[in-house]
């Protein structure tokens, strides 16, 4: 099967700090990935590399078939193709939830605003705030807050889906309503990579899971086995301290 | 010391009534010696008649500071102007200074003020002469204009104002063409109609101009054009391009560090002499371009610091759904800055409708020129008070206004947050 994402050797360093070493990694569409490690251990680097919210020194990343790049025009197309969903939600606060959703579509993909708006309405049914879609970000609950950054990421009907720790800045009791949407998401056919320390998550929905350490991929594996037969001690010192 | 008791809530009955009664007959004295010129305690000796209405008014004060006295407007009263000994004679003191000032100011303003007459031979009273206002006027508003021509400048205000009242009336959608029509087609269409030189209109030079309209004039475009070259510049400066960041830099530090009045000169004086043998600009272009650039240099930074106020989150959620950098700047990031700067904003635009006086140095006359200048005029020889009182007043209305303007917008744009 070809694959949707393709990262060959690539290194990044922050000054003289490396924080990413040498890191492969391939995806395959409809493929579920999650990322989990230690703080600092480079994995919101990572996916963020993916649409080049940081830039690598070094190696090749390939989204679905395009190279990254300096060049502004590659890296735009691939952003309008890869959806990312923040810790910080990242709403736009001056606007309500349903331009928030639809300003990308209307300006980006240029459709007209009564089909943008159509597109974001059904995206927020998704989510189930869809009577939420005429407040303003700082009128919703956390959880509510993350729900429509990941409609405002689907509206523009990407072809990756990426989470950066979507859930660790939500009260415990949110996280649940957050999840539910991924899961939903996730079966329906999404390529997905997600940070994440959500365990329970990872285990109903991720294909494959992947241990970083210091900068490195230290362990890739089927979901199964890495829960149940991690191989590297760091991976079995990690899942012992958080499961 | 426990001559007399403490006050406090057992003898809030007596005291109180003593202290506002000691309080009144302070303010009474300094009252009636104010607007009467009599002294109530004139039977006592000079110095102790002087300072009576402070030492009365301070025992009152005393007596009625009772904490929890459990009565709310006494509550309110001693929270706020008699916490202590110290802000009860601060209290008093500010109260007594406006009491006496405002006779002298009433006077000089209205009651023994002149109206009537066309000379200074008619100002015979001790107050303000605003005869020298009202023979002027018409100067003050419109410089040298032409009297026949007058109508011009009035019809291009006419229709400013018509077309902004209407605009606050008119559904949202039609807004942007409002909008768009004060911005990029009247200010051309009113400089035309009021330079005239086609259309059957007669030319004036601008040299003519003058008085409030050019104070009008010259803030509107300075505004208009300062604006958008400041933000251009905020986003320069934060640029990832060294040249444009650099150019950025270098343009707002060298304006900013020239006295406005050096950059008047020089544009006016110096810089006619660097261009070619022929091309001439006009006097009031090179003015507004100078006014413009310096101002912009300031507008630059209070945008910059929005533009800084910002989380980096929000850049980050614009450029993952694919904006472009304009893209995100237009509808995202701008957006919120200029909201965050509004105070800065307004006061940046205050600053540059105050500094249009300067013009003065080129040899432009806008309202205070104008004032300047027909205090000199020896039929009219010391009236500079009257002048820049009225000066002021105008001025303060106008900023005043703007000021008003952009807290109601800030208001307005807040109701998200």
């Amino acid at each position: 099967m070809s694959k949707i994402i393709e990262l060959k050797r690539v290194n990044k360093w922050f000054d003289k700090f490396q924080v990413l070493k040498d890191i492969d990694l391939e995806v395959a569409p409809q493929e579920k990935i999650v990322i989990c490690g230690p703080s600092g251990s480079g994995k919101s680097t990572l996916i963020r590399c993916i649409n080049r919210l940081e830039e690598h020194q070094e190696g090749n990343i390939i989204v679905d078939g395009t190279e990254l790049s300096e060049s502004t025009k590659n890296i735009e197309k691939i952003r309008a193709e890869v959806g990312m969903v923040f810790q910080q939600f990242n709403l736009f606060p001056h606007l309500s939830i349903l331009d928030n959703c639809s300003l990308a579509p209307i300006w980006v993909k240029k459709l007209p605003k009564k089909q943008a708006e159509e597109v974001a309405m059904n995206n927020l049914k998704r989510v189930q705030i869809d009577d939420q879609a005429l407040k303003f970000p700082g009128q919703l609950s956390g959880g509510q807050q993350q729900r429509a950054a990941i409609a405002r990421a689907l509206c523009m009907e990407p072809k990756i889906m990426l989470f950066d720790e979507p859930t660790s800045a939500l009260d415990p009791e949110m996280i649940k309503e957050v999840l539910d949407v991924m899961v939903d998401l996730a079966k329906g056919g999404m390529t997905m990579i997600v940070v994440t320390h959500e365990m329970g998550f990872a285990k109903e929905v991720a294909d494959y899971m992947i241990f970083m350490d210091e900068g490195k991929i230290v362990e890739r594996a089927k979901t199964k086995d890495f829960f149940e037969k991690p191989k590297s001690e760091r991976t079995k010192l990690f899942l012992s301290q958080i499961l | 010391m426990n001559l007399i008791a403490k006050p406090s809530k057992e003898n809030i009955k007596t005291y109180v009534p003593i202290g506002l009664f000691l309080v009144s007959l302070s303010f009474l004295d300094v009252f009636i010696n104010a607007f009467f010129n009599f002294n109530l305690m004139g039977f006592l000796p000079s110095q102790l008649s002087y300072f009576l209405p402070l030492i009365l008014g301070f025992i009152g004060f005393y007596l009625i500071r009772i904490e929890f006295s459990g009565v709310r407007s006494l509550d309110v009263l001693n929270k706020n102007i008699n916490s202590n000994n110290f802000n009860a004679l601060l209290t008093l003191f500010t109260i007594f200074i406006i009491i006496k000032s405002i006779p002298p100011m009433l006077d000089w303003f209205i009651l023994e003020a002149n109206f009537a007459g066309n000379s200074k031979d008619d100002c015979t009273g001790n107050g303000a002469c605003w005869v020298f206002i009202k023979v002027w006027f018409n100067r003050f508003m419109y410089g040298l204009y032409p009297d026949a021509e007058q109508w011009r400048i009035n019809t291009a205000f006419l229709i400013l104002f018509a077309v902004v009242g209407v605009s606050f009336f008119v559904a949202e959608k039609l807004k942007k063409y409002f909008i768009l029509f004060l911005v990029f087609v009247f200010p051309f269409l009113g400089i035309k109609l009021i330079s005239g030189g086609s259309f059957g209109l007669e030319y004036v030079e601008s040299a003519a101009w003058g008085g409030l309209s050019l104070t009008f004039i010259i803030s509107a475009f300075a505004i208009l054009f300062c604006f958008p070259i400041g933000v251009i510049l905020a986003l320069g400066r934060r640029s990832s391009l060294p040249a444009i960041k650099y150019i950025s830099i270098g343009f707002i530090e060298l304006w900013r560090g020239v006295p406005l009045i050096t950059v008047l000169f020089m544009s006016a004086v110096m810089f006619p002499m660097f261009l070619p043998d022929g091309t001439f600009i006009d006097k009031l272009i090179r003015v507004l371009i100078a006014i413009t650039l310096f101002e912009a240099a300031y507008m630059a930074e209070v945008v910059r610091g929005g533009l800084q106020a910002l989380p980096k989150g929000q850049y980050e959620a614009a450029k993952s759904l694919g904006m472009g950098y304009w893209r995100m700047n237009a509808l995202i990031i701008l957006p919120q800055a200029l909201k965050l700067v509004i105070p800065g904003i307004a006061n940046t635009l205050l600053a540059l409708v105050k500094d249009t006086p300067l013009i003065f140095v080129v040899g432009l006359m806008e309202l205070a020129g104008m004032i300047g200048l027909a205090k000199t005029n020896p039929k009219w020889l010391g009236m500079a008070m009257e002048g820049y009182v009225f000066a002021g007043l105008v001025f303060w209305v106008i900023c005043y206004a703007m000021s008003r303007y952009s807290q109601n917008l800030e208001k307005k744009l807040s109701t998200e947050r």
